[in-house]
């Protein structure tokens, strides 16, 4: 615990490749629109955010919800009625169903987070079918199977209707919402997710309650969810029941997994993968996109659960090895077999909390 | 009054299903410690398998009651040695992601296939009929659907608790290394329980064709609603698992019958409330939470 306290409060400011990275990342989030589709590059937006706000369930706090589809479905509705009867901006009706997915989100971790492991993942599961019940079934509001249709796009008068333009309107907003995930992560409070992730008795035995920090973890990852669940009806119009379906749930599972788990990174490159390759499916005529993402899936479960964040992690850190071993004797290398590469991922869930 | 015993008694066919499904998904929990995400996939296939065998090559009910749990038997045992076994040492998380994965495959590979809309599956002619049960009459296939649930379900049990089998599955449920000790060859029962538990789900899916919609998410639906059964019933616990089935079919039906408007919500209402009283089920034990 206080190797992993001592490893995090480093000053972030020592690694220049961390930056390197940021701004590497940032100017591919800048150019996006003009290398793919830009409705894609926003669809990519919105997911990247909705499987970063997972990951801090899923591999921060060692929760695997399956049900935060209710959150990112909640918010789509919830945004799409505020900016079609108030006319308000648009980033405040995000804002507003991601607030109203941080509500429902209470009542539903109170009752989750009591459980863990697989429980949590059948009683998250169950209760956003519930929610998928109550949007199926509240017509009036919801507009049922036909969804809810003409979500307008505007900003103070602005038409933003092209994606081209609305992309870089929403962009702000899935930045920030990746940015207050990061400062979560890297906070005294994501450390104690982490130690609640790594052996929740010790944490609960120095003294933190630990249900509670993982309902708070749970809140605030529903509610970054519904940031995203917003954008994403707001991007398209349109919000269907798709966006409270189990699919999305398990949608944003496989992005985070095939990312590599506890990663915020992982967790964007995986969305960027997973909505591409369904685009790709989907142009290219094929009417069985489960057929090759569910593959897809199996594969990494079976082959690469660290993922593709986790394997490059990996890669890095022999590469390091071994430039530091170089300047030694061979002598001493002989001596001290290379280490693999940790496989604590396998007994532990998630290899590493860095974002 | 008549009204009223006859909303019991499809609470209690439906709830027939229920059980079936939540004793497999329970059977397999105990023996590898997996949640079955793709029970309910098998449930389809065992639906669209008597459809297809009846479709294609005029296989009547009767005979794809036996022949589609078999062959379901079978891809349950291929699943388990080729897939499920590599994940068992490792987070339970993961299996339950696999037969997730599983479940997009199976479910797109049927809807390519055949579309979503529902499929046509007559009811067998012995049993088109309608048996007088005194006070109303009732379809005769629903009254078979309902014997032959119980009959399953207790059979199960009696395996379990009457055979060298069941003793041997019990024990390796309960405390798997103990049992190792003890000379068990604990590892050759792992394939047959789970091949079983596919049978199983397969021949409710069989059941279920000529009295329910025929489609590919006809599953996928089911399935979480199982979920919350084996929740309400306690993961791991087999009686709890069967009786909550039972119950929650009979609860939802009665729900159907004075509110409507929670029809589909009430077994989560159930849930939550369970959760609150005892988070590991009526009958779970603490140690199966975590």
């Amino acid at each position: 615990m206080i190797r992993l306290f001592l490893r995090h409060t480093e000053p972030a400011g020592r690694r220049p490749l961390r930056y390197l990275l940021l701004a590497a990342g940032l100017l591919l989030a800048l150019a996006l629109p003009w290398l793919i589709y830009p409705p894609v590059a926003m669809d990519i937006a919105s997911w990247a955010l909705f499987a970063a706000a997972l990951d801090l369930l899923l591999g921060y706090t060692g929760l695997l919800s399956f049900g935060h589809a209710a959150f990112w479905g909640t918010s789509a509705y919830a945004a799409g009625l505020i900016a079609i009867h108030s006319g308000l901006p648009f980033p405040v009706a995000v804002l507003g169903g991601a607030l109203l997915a941080a509500a429902l989100a209470v009542p539903i971790g109170y009752l989750c987070v009591r459980n863990s492991g697989i429980y949590f993942a059948m009683v998250t599961l169950a209760f956003a079918q519930m929610i998928y019940f109550v949007a199926n079934q509240w017509r009036s509001l919801t507009g049922g199977e036909n969804g809810l249709q003409g979500i307008p796009r505007e900003l103070l008068g602005l038409d933003l209707s092209d994606p081209f333009v609305f992309y870089y309107a929403g962009l702000p907003i899935v930045l920030l919402g990746l940015w207050g995930l990061w400062r979560i992560v890297h906070s005294p409070f994501g450390h104690v997710l982490v130690a609640i992730r790594d052996n929740p008795a010790r944490a609960r035995a120095i003294g933190y309650p630990v249900e509670r920090y993982k309902l708070l973890a749970f809140v605030l990852s529903a509610a970054l969810s519904g940031l995203a669940g917003g954008l994403f009806a707001i991007s398209h119009g349109f919000a269907s029941l798709q966006e409270v379906n189990w699919t999305t749930s398990g949608k944003a599972v496989m992005m985070v997994v095939l990312g590599g788990i506890g990663s915020l990174w992982g967790s964007t490159l995986g969305a960027a993968l997973v909505v591409q390759l369904e685009d790709y499916l989907s142009t290219a005529g094929f009417d069985g996109i489960g057929i090759v993402t569910g593959t897809v899936f199996v594969l990494v479960v079976l082959l690469f659960r660290q993922g593709l964040w986790g394997a490059g992690r990996q890669l890095g850190a022999a590469a390091g090895r071994a430039r530091r071993r170089r300047p030694k004797p061979p002598a001493a290398t002989e001596a001290a077999p290379v280490p693999t590469p940790t496989t604590r991922e396998e007994a532990a869930w998630t290899p590493s909390p860095r974002g | 009054m008549s009204g009223f015993l006859q909303q019991c008694f499809n609470g209690l066919v439906s709830g027939g299903f229920y059980a079936l499904l939540a004793l497999g998904l329970a059977v397999i929990f105990g023996m590898l410690g997996v949640v079955n995400f793709a029970h309910g996939a098998f449930f389809m296939l065992g639906a669209f398998g008597a459809y297809v065998a009846l479709a294609e090559f005029g296989v009547p009910f009767w005979a794809a009651l036996v022949a589609v749990p078999a062959l379901l038997f079978l891809f349950g045992a291929v699943l388990e040695r080729t897939l499920i076994r590599r994940l068992v040492p490792f987070d339970p998380l993961y299996n339950f992601l696999l037969t997730f994965g599983l479940t997009l495959v199976l479910q797109d590979l049927v809807k390519r296939e055949y579309g979503v809309q529902s499929q046509p599956y007559p009811r067998p002619a012995e049993l088109s009929g309608s048996l007088d049960l005194g006070l109303f009459d009732y379809p005769a296939y629903q009254v078979f659907v309902l014997a032959a649930a119980v009959l399953l379900c207790l059979a199960v049990w009696l395996i379990l608790t009457r055979t060298r089998v069941g003793m041997v599955v019990r024990a390796a449920t309960e405390r798997p290394e103990l049992t190792r000790a003890l000379g068990v060859n604990v590892g050759r029962w792992v394939t047959p329980v789970f091949a079983f538990g596919v049978a199983l789900a397969g021949l409710a899916g069989v059941l279920a064709a000529p009295m329910r919609a025929v489609n590919p998410l006809m599953g996928a639906d089911l399935i979480i609603a199982v979920f919350a059964v084996v929740v309400i019933g306690g993961l791991g616990s087999v009686f709890g698992s069967v009786l909550a089935g039972f119950a929650i079919g009979l609860v939802q039906s009665l729900g159907n019958l004075y509110v409507p408007a929670l029809s589909q919500t009430l077994i989560f209402i159930i849930m939550a409330g369970v959760l609150l009283w005892r988070p590991a089920g009526l009958f779970g034990r603490e140690e199966a939470r975590t």
